[in-house]
């Protein structure tokens, strides 16, 4: 009884392989589980071993040649060469509903074992290895195999050999398993895009265009690819703003051009308040265990060579609320929501000339050290400008800190395309209320402006006493 | 039940060596006789061939008298993928793990071995990614430059070969090739783009921490040497 050997699906997105190097040839004596040939599928070769024991009768694809899933790429046990002929004759509608062949290897569990009838409307890929002309005969045959393989590939990673093929299925099938997860992290219909790929396949970056992250160029420069890839899809365009009223400076005013710097974070501030509906929270916070905490600790981290602040502790404690809270940490595109899996924090730092939000990158990955030198060292490279571009670019929420000038609370514009920022005001003594007593406590108001199309009142209130809990409950051996 | 994966950290290997050593441990794995390894090691300089067409040799840029009098070796390395340079400076591990039952996807392995490593780049501060097409780990905003090379073999669902993850590497020895043929890509590394002296022991202390987590596996420590 002979067995087919086939191109084994090392892979849920593997559809091809490469014979790179056949162990046995024809003739030869395989034992069951005995390496037989190798093969090269992306960056992996592997070594694959005999389905059956027995005389390798016959060698389909020969070395260096790529051949679909599935395929039979050789024969144990069978009749000599010859046999081959006898099969291409066969007529194409006999060859099809064949019996499967005996799954060849472990590899190959779990897949189906029906050939699927329904007709997938993926194209067949091609005919395997180039015949020459008079050989017609039997390249309709191993196109016909070809076919074969196609349909059981298409039915295991449908999944199910009978479930008939929906175009959503066949979507599904052209984008990579890498595309599906990025489509499940954002909540994404696949069928929703328009694949660039091959046979319309939906592409990473087809994907990651989609959900509006597509490109690291400075951070305006993002803001204006969102804003206007929004435009060309389906948002509406916003309602033209009327000029400002023209006026001519007095003598002895200074005219002067903006920077490139003034000149981005006017457009960014206007685009935010026209993008958004900002709304802004105010919650009072007790940093009186902070304060103990930070000046317990302040040496140790010093030694380290980082900065123990108060921006530390709540840049931690925000990425942990993000995490409890994640539509904080989303974008908004059109009629979707983005939620970012990635938290990348930015903090804001003022300059003599200007304002830049350098960004801490998987800021989850960093513990209150990490966080403190991460933020003391963007802030000192961002005064003496020497951040790179990408360093202010992808945050996915901001911090900002306008009480170290002594402002109490600011109200602070979102930081476009992210939906939500962070004030965080001057920790000062004050006289406070503690069990009908009057006590002096260092305390703060913390403001979260946020984009009210996404975030309701009692969500960004929720974050916000979450926030002001993990804050006023610090645990000390979690420094 | 967490299974375990024995680490071995066995400093400077030469490669013909560690061939030897992943070839012997394969065999054990796949005869269940050992649980799951990842050696993590150095090699004196070395360009290594894949096992694809001609292997990369046409991607060899130096001659072989150049690469003699800077005594470096060429040796053919049985995994996927096309020519790479190892040497000092560079950690490179070698996890031979049985993917059976629940991981039987060379591709999810090839993604999470990028994963552990883009983990691992990412507590120095490097934002680094994969790039659709190009295994390996790519840092730069536009993805342009390999800081982590992968090439694997998998014989009946044991790994072998693995990663090379560039810690200090000398990246001037990387311009006797084109590293994994491709030519209009470049290379860097994590002392690099970090801007600061980075240590191995750090490092590799980081990459079995991801790679524990990644691949779900309790890390058990053995002594150094091999």
């Amino acid at each position: 009884m002979p067995t087919d050997v086939v191109m084994p699906q090392m892979g849920e997105s593997i559809a091809e392989g490469t014979i790179v190097r056949w162990i046995k040839k024809v003739g030869d004596n395989v034992d069951r589980d005995e390496p037989l040939f190798e093969i090269s599928t992306d960056k992996v070769d592997a070594e694959i071993p005999s389905p059956a024991a027995g005389v390798v009768s016959e060698i389909r694809v020969k070395e260096g040649e790529t051949v679909p899933v599935n395929s039979v790429v050789a024969v144990i046990g069978g009749a000599p060469a010859q046999a081959a002929t006898v099969e291409s004759k066969t007529p194409p509608a006999a060859v099809s509903k064949a019996p499967e062949p005996p799954k060849p290897s472990p590899q190959a569990d779990g897949s189906s074992s029906a050939p699927s009838q329904a007709a997938p409307s993926l194209p067949a890929p091609k005919a395997t290895p180039p015949a020459p002309p008079r050989d017609a005969e039997k390249v309709a045959g191993s196109a016909e195999t070809a076919e074969t393989a196609e349909h059981h590939r298409s039915a295991s990673s449908a999944g199910s050999a009978l479930r008939s093929e929906t175009p959503e299925d066949a979507l599904r099938q052209r984008s990579s398993p890498l595309v599906r997860k990025i489509a499940r992290e954002h909540n994404v219909d696949i069928g929703q895009i328009r694949g660039t790929g091959l046979a319309g396949r939906v592409t990473k970056d087809d994907i990651l265009a989609f959900v509006g992250q597509v490109g690291q160029v400075g951070q305006v420069g993002q803001v204006a690819q969102v804003g206007e890839a929004r435009q060309q899809r389906r948002e509406p365009a916003l309602a033209p703003v009327p000029p400002p009223p023209k006026f001519t400076p007095g003598a002895g005013d200074v005219v002067e051009k903006m920077s490139p710097m003034r000149k981005r974070i006017a457009e960014h501030m206007v685009l935010s308040r026209r993008t958004s509906a900002h709304v802004h929270s105010v919650f009072e916070v007790n940093f009186t265990r902070l304060a103990q905490i930070r000046e317990a600790r302040k040496a140790e981290f010093e030694r380290a060579g980082a900065k123990l602040t108060y921006m530390s502790f709540i840049t931690n404690a925000v990425v942990d609320t993000l995490r409890e809270v994640p539509i904080v940490n989303s974008s908004v595109d059109g009629e979707t929501i983005v939620y970012h899996k990635d938290i990348n924090i930015g903090i804001a730092v003022a300059l003599d000339w200007g304002l830049i939000v350098p960004v801490i990158r998987h800021a989850d990955e960093k513990n209150l050290l990490g966080l403190s030198r991460a933020i003391a060292d963007l802030a000192s490279r961002a005064r003496a400008k020497q951040l790179k571009p990408d360093e202010v670019a992808g945050g996915t929420f901001t911090i900002t800190n306008p009480g170290v000038f002594g402002a109490l609370f600011g109200t602070p514009i979102i930081n476009q395309p992210q939906v939500a920022i962070l004030g965080v005001g001057n920790v000062e003594k004050r006289p406070v209320v503690i069990d009908d007593a009057i006590a002096i406590r260092p305390m703060a108001y913390l403001t979260l402006g946020y984009d009210h199309r996404v975030i309701d009142g009692a969500v960004a209130d929720h974050f916000m006493s979450v926030l002001k809990r993990s804050l006023e409950n610090w645990d000390p051996n979690a420094v | 039940m967490t299974r375990r994966i024995e680490v071995r950290r066995l400093g400077v290997v030469p490669y013909t060596d560690a061939l030897a050593l992943q070839r012997s441990l394969v065999e054990q794995r796949q005869a269940d006789r050992i649980d799951d390894v990842l050696l993590l090691l150095e090699h004196p300089h070395v360009l290594t061939l894949g096992v694809r067409g001609d292997g990369g040799r046409s991607h060899v840029l130096a001659g072989p008298d150049v690469l003699a009098a800077r005594g470096i070796e060429v040796v053919e390395a049985g995994r996927g993928g096309d020519i790479t340079y190892h040497g000092p400076g560079q950690l490179v591990g070698y996890p031979i793990v049985n993917l059976k039952p629940d991981r039987c996807d060379v591709h999810r392995y090839v993604r999470d071995l990028e994963e552990m490593l883009i983990r691992t780049v990412g507590d120095y501060g490097i934002d680094a990614g994969w790039v659709d097409g190009l295994t390996g780990v790519w840092a730069g905003s536009d993805r342009s430059q390999k800081i982590a090379a992968i090439g694997v073999r998998i014989a009946r669902w044991v790994t072998s070969h693995g990663f090379a993850l560039n810690v200090s590497t000398n990246l001037d020895y990387f311009s006797l090739i084109v590293p994994c043929g491709i030519a209009d890509r470049g290379v860097t590394s994590l002392e690099q783009l970090s801007g600061g002296a980075i240590t191995r022991a750090d490092v590799e202390q980081r990459v079995v921490e991801h790679f524990a987590r990644v691949f779900d596996r309790e890390p058990v420590l053995t002594a150094a040497g091999v």
